[in-house]
Order: C-alpha cells, then sequence, then structure tokens
C-alpha cells in the first residue's frame, strides 16, 4: 500500500514542475508551451480517473510527506471526496487547456499564461488533496495569487480595474481565514485535520470554536462568491480572457470556496443544526439574488458570472441540508456546474473570437454560421435551466426533493422559483445571440479553430451522459463515496489516523 | 533633470556603495549558508542577496545594475532555483517518499549536518533572490516606459 | 491579554484603511497593515510563560521554549503577504498608467 499511495503527490508536483519549466523552455517557440500545458492536463486527468479506480480497493489512503507521520508532519489524504473533486478539477482544466491553445492566440505571451494556469491548477490540486489546515491556506494563496494575475493579463483597463477588486476583497478572505487558522491552532495546538478533528470532538462546543466558523464562513464564503461575499465576481469573471473566466467560475471558486467549506465543516469543526442552518439561509440567499441580477444583463459573460452564484447558492443549499441526499445532490450539482458553466464560458469565448463583441443585443442568428458553438450552447442552456434529460435537472430535482424530504418547503420553493428564472434568463440568451436574424456585418464569421471546437464537444458530450452517474453501480463506486466522506462527519478524524502508529 | 537621476546618486553614497555592496552580499550568503543551526535560511538570505543589487540600482543608475545582472539571467535563475528545489524534493523517492531527508544528517550544530536543508536552502534563496530583483526591475522600467512615452 | 486587544486594533485600523480611502496606495497600505496585525497575533499566541526563544545551541540547557512551529508558518505568511503586495503595486501602477489617476471615485468602468 505504501508504494501505490505514491501517486498522491503527483497531482501537485506534476503541473508545478511544468509551470517552472515553462520560462526555461518556452520562450522561442510557442508551440512548446502548448504541448507541455496540453500533455500537462491530459497527465492529470488520467491520474485522477485512475485514483478513482484506486479507491475502490482502498478507501483512505494516507500519504505523509517526508516519512514524518502525522501529526506532526503534513500528510495528503485521498478519500471520496477528494477523488470527486480532483476528477471535477482535472478534467474541466484539460479541456480549457485544449481550448486556449487557439484562443490564446489573440494575446502576445502565451508562455506567461501557461505558467499562470499550471500554477494555479497546481494550487487547487494541493488545496484538495491536502490533510493539513495550513498547507490548505498556503495552496489556497498559491491558486488565489495566480488568478489575480490571470483576470489582469491582457491588461486593457476593465481588466486591471477588475482584477485589483477582486485582489483586495480575495486577501481581505484570506486573512480571515488565517484569523481562522490562528485561533484554531491556539486552542488545539496541532495543524493536521484529522487531530483537530479528535481534538474537537473531545471538548465539547466552547464559545471559540463559534467564533473560528464565523470566520471561516466569512473567508471560504468570500472564496467561494456566496452572498452578502459576491461583489467581485460580476466584475472579475466577465474581465479575464475566456478559457480563465471557464477555469474561475468552473473550478476555482467550487475547489476553493465549497470543498474548503464541506471538509472544514463537516469533517473537523462537525456539524450542528446553528451551522447548517446559516449554511442553508446563505444558499438560498445567493441563489435568489443571483438569478434576480442576472436577468437584466445584456453582457453575455456578466449573464453568465451571476448565475454562477445562484448555482453556487444550489450546491451550498444541498450541502447545508446534511441529510445524504442532499449532500449528494450538492455535490452532484457542483460537478455539473463545472462542467456547463465551463462550457457556457467557453461559448462566450468562441463567440468572441469570432464576431468581436459580447454584448447580446448586437448578435444575433450566430447558429447558422457556428453550428458547433450554436448546438452545444443550446446543450449547456438546457442543461443550466434543468430540463431532462441533461445532468443539471437530476441534480436540481435531488436538491428540490432532499429540501422537502427535510421539511423546508420553504427552500425547496425558492429553488423551483429560481429554476424557472434561470430557463427565462437562458431562453434570452438563445434567442437574442444565438437564433434570430443574423445581422448583416456578421455575414462573414466562421466557426471557431478545431482545438476550441474540441473542447466544446468534449464538455457537452459530458453534460449529456451526466445523468448516469446516479445509476446505482456507478453512485456507489464515484458518487456515494463522496458524499459518504462527507456524512461520516468528525470521523474522518478517526478513520484518516487509525492505519498510523 | 532626469539624466541627472539615470547617472544615480552623490559621489559620497557612490563611494560607501562600492565598499559595501560586496560585504551586504557576503552577509547574504552566510545567513543562508548557515541556516540550518542559527536563524535566518533561504528566504531571508534570499532577500538580503536581492538587496546589494538593488542598493547598486540605487546609488549607480539602472544601466549599471542591469550590466551587472541582466534581465534574462534573473529569469534563468528564478526557474532554476524553483527546478532544483523540485528535483531535490523528488530525489527523496529514492529513499520511498517525497521531501524525505536523505542524505546523511552528520552531527548537530556542524555546517555540512542536517540532510537536504541546506541545499534547499541555496535553492530558495536562488529563487527568492531573483524574484526579488525582477520584481523591482519590472516597477523600474515600467516606470520609465510610461514617462518615455509622454 | 491587553496585547491580543491591541492586535485586534490594528487589524481593525487595517480594514479601516482598505474600506474609507480613496486613493489605490493608502488601500494596499492598509492591506500591508491588516496583514502585520494578523502575523503578530500568530506569534504572540506561541508565547510560553518564561520561555525562551527556540534555538539550539552546543552548550544549551533545555529549559522552557516558546513555541516554534508559529514562526516558521509566519515566515510562510510574511513570503505570501510580499508576493501578494507585489501584484498589487504592479496591478495599481499599470491602472495609473490607463486611468491617470489614483482615485477609486473615478475608477469605475465597470458598472450593473
Amino acid at each position: 500500500m505504501k508504494t501505490i499511495s505514491n501517486i498522491i503527490p503527483l497531482f501537485v508536483i506534476i503541473p508545478l514542475a511544468s509551470a517552472f519549466l515553462i520560462p526555461l523552455i518556452g520562450k522561442k517557440k510557442k508551440w512548446i508551451c502548448d504541448l507541455v500545458g496540453a500533455l500537462t492536463t491530459f497527465a492529470l486527468a488520467y491520474l485522477s480517473v485512475y485514483a478513482v479506480h484506486l479507491t475502490r480497493m482502498y478507501p483512505n489512503l494516507v500519504y505523509s510527506v517526508g516519512a514524518w507521520k502525522p501529526p506532526f508532519g503534513i500528510a495528503m489524504v485521498l478519500d471520496g471526496l477528494t477523488v470527486f473533486m480532483l476528477v471535477t478539477v482535472n478534467i474541466v482544466a484539460f479541456t480549457i487547456a485544449l481550448y486556449s491553445i487557439n484562443y490564446m492566440e489573440k494575446f502576445t505571451s502565451k508562455w506567461k499564461f501557461y505558467t499562470l494556469f499550471l500554477l494555479m491548477l497546481g494550487g487547487m490540486n494541493g488545496v484538495i488533496v491536502t490533510g493539513d489546515i495550513f498547507n490548505l491556506f498556503v495552496f489556497l494563496e498559491i491558486a488565489s495569487v495566480a488568478s489575480y494575475a490571470l483576470v489582469a493579463f491582457g491588461t486593457e483597463k476593465h481588466e486591471l480595474e477588475a482584477a485589483f477588486k477582486y485582489a483586495v476583497m480575495s486577501t481581505v478572505g484570506s486573512l480571515f481565514i488565517l484569523l481562522g487558522i490562528v485561533f484554531l491552532y491556539s486552542y488545539t495546538s496541532t495543524l493536521n485535520m484529522a487531530d483537530i478533528a479528535n481534538t474537537l470532538a473531545g471538548a465539547g462546543n466552547p464559545n471559540i470554536v463559534v467564533m473560528i466558523s464565523v470566520l471561516f464562513i466569512m473567508g471560504f464564503g468570500l472564496k467561494a462568491a456566496l452572498v452578502p461575499f459576491h461583489a467581485w465576481l460580476p466584475d472579475a469573471h466577465p474581465s479575464a480572457p475566456a478559457p480563465i473566466s471557464a477555469m474561475l467560475s468552473g473550478v476555482l471558486i467550487k475547489s476553493l470556496g465549497v470543498y474548503a467549506l464541506c471538509r472544514i465543516f463537516y469533517n473537523v469543526i462537525g456539524i450542528n443544526p446553528a451551522l447548517s442552518s446559516i449554511l442553508m439561509f446563505l444558499g438560498a440567499l445567493s441563489m435568489v439574488v443571483g438569478v434576480f441580477l442576472a436577468i437584466g444583463q445584456w453582457d453575455f459573460k456578466r449573464l453568465l458570472a451571476y448565475h454562477s452564484i445562484s448555482q453556487i447558492g444550489y450546491v451550498i443549499l444541498g450541502i447545508g441540508l446534511g441529510t445524504p441526499l442532499g449532500i449528494a445532490g450538492g455535490l452532484l450539482h457542483l460537478l455539473n456546474h463545472s462542467v456547463f458553466k465551463s462550457l457556457l464560458f467557453l461559448n462566450s469565448g468562441a463567440v468572441e473570437y469570432s464576431t468581436g463583441t459580447r454584448d447580446l443585443q448586437k448578435m444575433g442568428g450566430l447558429a447558422s454560421k457556428m453550428p458547433v458553438t450554436g448546438t452545444t450552447s443550446l446543450i449547456a442552456s438546457m442543461s443550466i435551466a434543468g430540463i431532462p434529460p441533461f445532468n443539471g435537472f437530476w441534480s436540481k430535482l435531488i436538491i428540490i426533493v432532499a429540501a422537502v424530504e427535510a421539511g423546508r418547503h420553504g427552500y425547496a420553493f425558492w429553488a423551483v422559483l429560481a429554476s424557472i428564472i434561470t430557463l427565462a434568463s437562458f431562453t434570452k440568451v438563445l434567442k437574442y445571440g444565438f437564433f434570430g436574424t443574423l445581422k448583416k456585418k456578421y455575414e462573414q464569421i466562421k466557426e471557431v479553430p478545431i482545438f476550441m471546437k474540441l473542447s466544446m464537444i468534449i464538455l457537452a458530450a459530458i453534460c449529456l451522459v451526466g445523468g448516469l452517474l446516479l445509476l446505482p453501480e456507478v453512485n456507489e463506486v464515484f458518487l456515494g463515496k463522496a458524499s459518504n466522506a462527507i456524512s461520516e462527519g468528525v470521523n474522518y478524524g478517526i478513520m484518516v489516523l487509525k492505519d498510523i502508529k | 533633470m532626469s539624466k541627472e537621476h539615470d547617472k544615480g546618486m552623490s559621489v559620497i553614497v557612490k563611494t560607501i556603495t562600492r565598499l559595501t555592496v560586496g560585504l551586504i552580499m557576503l552577509y547574504g550568503i552566510y545567513i543562508l549558508s548557515h541556516g540550518h543551526v542559527s536563524p535566518g535560511g533561504g528566504f531571508a538570505g534570499g532577500v538580503i542577496i536581492a538587496l546589494s543589487f538593488v542598493h547598486l540600482m540605487l546609488a549607480y543608475g539602472k544601466e549599471a545594475a542591469l550590466k551587472k545582472f541582466p534581465k534574462s539571467a534573473t529569469s534563468f535563475f528564478e526557474s532554476t532555483g524553483a527546478i532544483m528545489f523540485l528535483s531535490i524534493a523528488l530525489l527523496g523517492f529514492t529513499g520511498g517518499y517525497f521531501f524525505l531527508n536523505f542524505i546523511s544528517k552528520g552531527e548537530p550544530f556542524k555546517l555540512f549536518s542536517a540532510g537536504i536543508i541546506p541545499l534547499c536552502n541555496i535553492a530558495i534563496s536562488l529563487k527568492v533572490g531573483a524574484g526579488l530583483f525582477a520584481i523591482f526591475i519590472a516597477l523600474v522600467l515600467l516606470r520609465f516606459e510610461s514617462e518615455n512615452k509622454e | 491579554m491587553i496585547i491580543y486587544l491591541l492586535c485586534l486594533v490594528l487589524f481593525c485600523e487595517g480594514i479601516y484603511c482598505i474600506l474609507r480611502k480613496r486613493n489605490i496606495i493608502k488601500i494596499i497600505i492598509g492591506i500591508i497593515i491588516a496583514e502585520y496585525a494578523v502575523n503578530l497575533f500568530f506569534i504572540l499566541v506561541a508565547y510560553r510563560k518564561g520561555g525562551r526563544a527556540p534555538i539550539f545551541s552546543p552548550d544549551a540547557q533545555i529549559t522552557n521554549m516558546v513555541d516554534a512551529l508559529p514562526q516558521a508558518l509566519v515566515l510562510t505568511s510574511i513570503v505570501i503577504g510580499l508576493a501578494t503586495t507585489a501584484l498589487l503595486i504592479a496591478i495599481a501602477m499599470r491602472i495609473y498608467e490607463k486611468y491617470g489617476t489614483f482615485d477609486i471615485t473615478k475608477i469605475k468602468e465597470l458598472k450593473g
């Protein structure tokens, strides 16, 4: 078992090594950076699918870095939730790396883009894989700082302003997280998450744990863009280049925000009814506020950014319910949202690549000239609106059913309402953007190049078969393991440390 | 007015700089190499080494400092430091674990002891020193670019 | 006890600078102050009564030492703060180049 668990640090080593190699070898010719980027993300995607296969044999793999046993050393843990998030992040990152081979031709220095992109990916993988709370903070900062630089990549006016706002607010969020870690360390005097879980389980619920929970909700809620901490998202996500918008909205807010919230509030601190109702309230608030603000937007990417806030509200509502069905629904919606929101942002990037505009009122009838983009956009819009048999329908259904089962009829009502308004909003996008009459100045546009088409088709295919994750055999190996890892709560501490002597 | 700024500061500052720059760098190397027996280590040593180049740039103007340490060398040293650090960590795989301390540890308080830690300190100081100098160059050159445009 | 409250006052001062100042450079200085306050708080938490600096020397008697782990963690945190500050300053300089002002009430192109 020791030799097979050597795979765990590879998720961090491979992107970091490639990110450090690219400035040395990639400055002269552009195709080297493309090749390194595509190969790295392909290797990571393959490894994450292999890790799914691994957790069937070994439920909890713990890797001690440098042979220092936890709780003295840093531990890397691979359990059901970790593997679920790894698959989500790496497969979406692979398609985005393919897409940016063609899209980033318009920018000047591709090697800078790939370095920052791989650094961000390494940071996100590190957040998911680690089992030590300060290590989580360090990787979170690596990914965040790389994303500030990526939002400002084109150095136009509005990109710089959005990057500055995003950087300041996100730094304040990180300060709150660090303050929470300081209080947690001063109370438990250990940094290993499993050890903290064991210590807190035996100590009751002192007031300092309440303060730590509040600080973590503020900090990680700001990273995950929950309302009222969402104000950076509508500026930062539209201004970034399209593959970076897809990366930020599709995986960064989930890996840094939602995953860290789940891990800390379920496995380390332990869920209680007060915390659960706070999470559900914030989730429902995000759902409603996001979708009402989204409907009046005419900028394609800004509309998608507001919808991100709304869909993350769905995920937090599902996870905050606490019942196994709710958690499974929330996690499935997390995977689905990564896939279809990335696809929608890549579509908007393809539209901007061909026509040069993001304003919906200026577009029209593009589906006749760009068939692949139009079809994939139709699939993604039907997914996000929750139309059967696409994947969005299944996850929203499970969340609503779980809310009704738990007796929270009010939340279920708001969820249905938000879903209806999402459908209306995307009907507007499709009508103004893709179907309708073609304006005269866009007669000459062509379809996007091959790699962009390929990445969009891959994501659309995942959208189509996403519902199959609920079949019983697939469920117990992938989604069921992830929701079990959350529902077992503070037993995480006992299960991770039990093999270490 | 900007021509005088390009040429650097007054004669007194230039003389003292010529005397002390070597001492500053030597001090940085001392803190870096004794990182495992006394406080300091890679980051602090790297910062002090970078400061010696910044001192040169402040006293003599940017051309003199860039002649000693051009931009391409900065980028090269930065990547080399990072890759050295990662390969030392990967070499730990020979002992079975990532980041294992696989060189013999020797006796405490000697200079050649504590396994991989002095090598890691050198790698970190390369990266931090080159990185800080690159940040300084980037901010200084940016200012001159926008002044030249007007 | 009073020293922890003073750290909290420093942190609140940093947050006040971020919230209420109109110049971009002052906002960045506010971030630096708040980060400094959190690092200081971390080190102060690690104090043990009657402890000395956690440095071994060849003729040392192993008596009461303060907690050494937060000192390593704060070193990492200072480096992270440095990287963030450098990036923020670079963005601020480019904003000045494009907008011509450092006043955030005039840098309001993104709306809605």
